[in-house]
């Protein structure tokens, strides 16, 4: 066990900035990390057994204690719920004999929950020793749990078959299915790999690039939306060591899931893009930093980076460009929503708690090991090879004024096609439903649980920057949800699950707010929670990053758009009532004691 | 017009709270020219015997004693303030709420290193005592409250001004150093 860690340790440099590889390796190889290991790595990195251990628990997938042979993750996002989840859960339970949240005695199998793992087109579905496995049926789980029991391999319990498209990829060999329904400049056929890279750079300056990323207004496809060129040329200009190019594949926002069709389909045109950035910028290191979720393609993507290598298209001199030197490696997280935050990345690319830094300086001045960095989304990086390739001009032409170029949508929930659709900005609601096949629509979530709610009043509004804006999450739920105790609850968990707990507002209002919506949907509601709700959702404004600030808004925008959800389950001519009663409250400590509880005065 | 009337109680607080009150020191004889107290361990009246203006609570509610008082007090008083950190956010006594309340009586009876005497390990089951709550509970958790009144202990000027500003109607001052938490 020591060979192996220190082995381990060796492999990454002994590099604390590593330390997530490391503590990566451990949990695949041992099914956790044992006191040993983190006392093994704190003394070979100069770390105290603290900090890894910190880092250890703030992840989702890194665990101290075993997690079984098997460690099944069953997704518990909303639309996975609505697909059976509940069954799934059950048989699981019942097959196995243990809860959620437990390891069989022998050590065989775990079974755990876990947030949204991009694969809500084809719910219910879980992840089983990074293996995905997807459509879950009651009968799948049984002849799963039976197969583990026999000791069959991973290999032999996927016996379905493949998903569409490079999912057949012999790297890959995922059941996942990439469900294009719809193609534009991004997911279409006619790219070419290294094509701008060999015929196109070599005859622009590295300004003249960002030149042209600026001419075609494009923003930041990851939600915030900010002006990529802008981004480029503050890095450019920034003085550092050395500057560095970061893709966001964190993809964590539940209902979203086109980054992971993008890098399995076009893997290529994300590279490609990361080193045309890399060229923009001057930096020669580029880092794809993808979320555990998608662990299943780390061996297609490597195999795809080296074949790039071996085309020169990554490496030294890249396109006989003298000095265009830029490679990339991929860097797993281990299960953290936060971590999409770009300065949270940034800690954990450096080994560390996926806590939001403090802003300014921002990552283009101060980001990966201090210096300069940019950070762009997934289907950022791919549009760039577009633009270079046909001009800021003619880039302009798709979408609308402030939102220009196309976006790629993972749609999923109660509609006939789920799956993801390349679109121009400016599609309206209405017709995206319409495209989908979506039917007695009660609501859309647009840009996922940190996005908006909105129901048929509003489905006129189109998708842009200045309107609907959205990372590309959209959830469809038909008039027989029931929204707030199957998706706005759903919504509030999640966010209460995943603050990293740095502010104390993200850390606590949004139980509070639960809270209280459990009160509600318990029929204990009265007037004045709603005003309560509305209020306290402001006070998360305060917080440092992006998951604090809109931890709320599950609540505050189905209270806005279906407020009279709320008003039908509230009393009525009760004007205070806390939700709470003493008899319940005592019956705890007096069974523990073992008397009778007796009350009187009421 | 008569004065009006103000009760006082301390639920699971230290008294602290109503020691501030004493701080407001010699202005207690021109408070008692302002107001009548009823109920209150200020001069010992042990239950309501007419109807209170103001009521003002320490500490939030451990047990279930602390409940009837505290829904007592709703009934009688016209306003209710909770007066302090405890009476607002549950305080030091809440503490044991991440804790399961069944695992809290273990260590105080049974288990704790200091647990010594009780050989037997007797537990406090007499119908005579009042029964623990699942967790400590704000005030607000259980009965409507009006006004808070923050601090650990609030400090006399701010439980002075408060009650002048409620008997006067004036608007009430709240410079900066006063809304603090520690």
């Amino acid at each position: 066990m020591e060979q192996i860690v220190l082995s381990i340790i060796r492999k990454y440099g002994s590099d604390a900035n590593r330390l997530m590889d490391m503590l990566i390796d451990l949990q695949e190889q041992f099914g956790y990390i044992s006191r040993q290991a983190v006392a093994l790595l704190a003394h070979n990195l100069g770390l105290s057994q603290v900090d890894v251990e910190q880092t250890i628990t703030f992840y989702h997938f890194l665990s101290t204690k075993p997690r079984g042979k098997y460690a099944i993750y069953l997704n518990n996002s909303a639309v996975a719920y609505m697909f059976g989840r509940q069954a799934i859960k059950e048989a699981f339970e019942k097959e196995v004999g243990i809860a959620f949240g437990q390891v069989t005695d022998d050590g065989l199998i775990g079974l755990f929950d876990t947030a949204c793992i991009g694969m809500n087109d084809q719910e219910p579905a879980a992840i089983i020793n990074n293996k995905v496995f997807t459509r879950l049926t009651p009968y799948r789980v049984k002849e799963i749990v039976r197969h583990m029991r026999q000791g069959l391999s991973l290999d032999e319990l996927v016996n379905e078959s493949y998903g569409d498209g490079k999912n057949q990829h012999p790297q890959l060999k995922a059941m996942v299915s990439s469900n294009i329904r719809r193609k534009g400049m991004i997911l279409s056929d006619l790219y070419s790999m290294g094509k701008v890279t060999k015929e196109i750079l070599p005859g622009m300056s590295p300004e003249a690039v960002i030149a042209e990323i600026k001419h075609s207004h494009i923003r930041g496809r990851g939600g915030a939306g900010f002006p990529t060129g802008f981004k480029w040329e503050f890095c450019r200009r920034a003085k550092g060591a050395k500057h560095y190019v970061v893709c966001n594949a964190d993809e964590g926002e539940p209902g979203t899931f086109k980054d992971r069709v993008i890098l399995t389909e076009k893997p290529e045109l994300v590279f490609e893009g990361m080193a045309i950035a890399g060229y923009a910028i001057g930096g020669d290191e580029g880092i794809l930093y993808l979320r555990y979720e998608y662990r299943y393609m780390k061996n297609y993507l490597e195999s795809v980076l080296q074949h790039m290598r071996d085309e020169k298209l990554l490496g030294s001199n890249i396109a006989g460009i003298e000095g265009f030197n830029f490679d990339i490696r991929i860097q797993f997280g281990a299960g953290a929503y936060v971590c999409g935050e770009e300065s949270a990345l940034l800690e954990s690319l450096e080994g560390k708690r996926g806590e939001p830094r403090d802003k300014p300086p921002f990552p283009v001045e101060k980001g990966y090991l201090g210096q300069p960095t940019i950070i762009n989304n997934v289907e950022t990086f791919a549009t760039a090879v577009r633009i270079i390739e046909n001009g800021g001009e003619w880039f302009t032409q798709f979408g609308t004024e402030d939102s220009t170029g196309t976006k790629i949508l993972s749609i999923s929930g109660d509609c006939m096609f789920p799956g993801v659709y390349e679109v121009n900005w400016g599609f309206n609601v209405e017709d995206m439903l319409d495209m989908v096949g979506a039917y007695d629509v009660q609501a859309v979530q647009v840009g996922g649980p940190s996005g908006t709610l909105i129901g048929p009043a509003e489905f006129h509004r189109t998708l842009g920057y200045s309107d609907l804006s959205t990372g590309g999450s959209m959830i469809i739920f038909g008039k027989q949800r029931n929204l707030l105790k199957d998706v706005v609850l759903n919504f509030m968990e999640f966010f209460i699950d995943e603050s990293c707990g740095s502010c104390s507002t993200c850390r606590n209002m949004p139980q509070v707010m639960r809270n209280k919506l459990l009160k509600i949907l318990k029929g204990k509601g009265v007037t004045s929670d709603l005003a309560d709700l509305q209020n306290w959702g402001k006070v998360l404004h305060a917080s440092r990053c992006g998951l604090g600030q809109t931890a709320a808004n599950p609540i505050v925008s189905s209270l806005k758009n279906f407020r009279h959800l709320y008003e039908d389950l509230l009393q009525k001519d009760v004007e205070f009532d806390q939700g709470f009663d003493l008899e319940t409250s005592v019956q705890g400590s007096c069974k523990y004691v073992g008397r009778i509880p007796k009350f009187h005065n009421h | 017009m008569s004065k009006p009337v103000i009760a006082t109680t301390s639920l699971a607080g230290c008294f602290g709270c109503h020691m501030s009150i004493l701080d407001i020191d010699e202005r207690i004889l021109q408070l008692i020219e302002l107001v009548e107290f009823n109920k209150s361990p200020v001069d010992d009246i042990k239950t309501f015997t007419k109807p209170v203006d103001i009521g003002i609570i320490e500490g939030g509610c451990c047990n279930s004693e602390n409940v009837e008082v505290l829904r007592s007090f709703r009934k009688n008083c016209k306003i209710l303030i909770s007066l302090g950190e405890c009476a607002i956010m549950g305080g030091l006594p809440a503490l044991r709420n991440g804790i399961p309340v069944e695992e809290c009586l273990h260590e105080a009876y049974i288990g704790g290193p200091t647990v010594q005497l009780n050989k037997e390990h007797i537990l406090p089951n007499d119908d005579e005592l009042p029964m623990l709550l699942d967790r400590v509970y704000p005030c607000h958790e259980v009965v409507k409250i009006d006004y808070f009144l923050p601090g650990c202990p609030p400090r006399a000027d701010l439980i002075w001004d408060a009650l002048v500003a409620l008997i006067t109607g004036d608007p009430m001052k709240l410079p900066y150093e006063v809304v603090k938490f520690d």
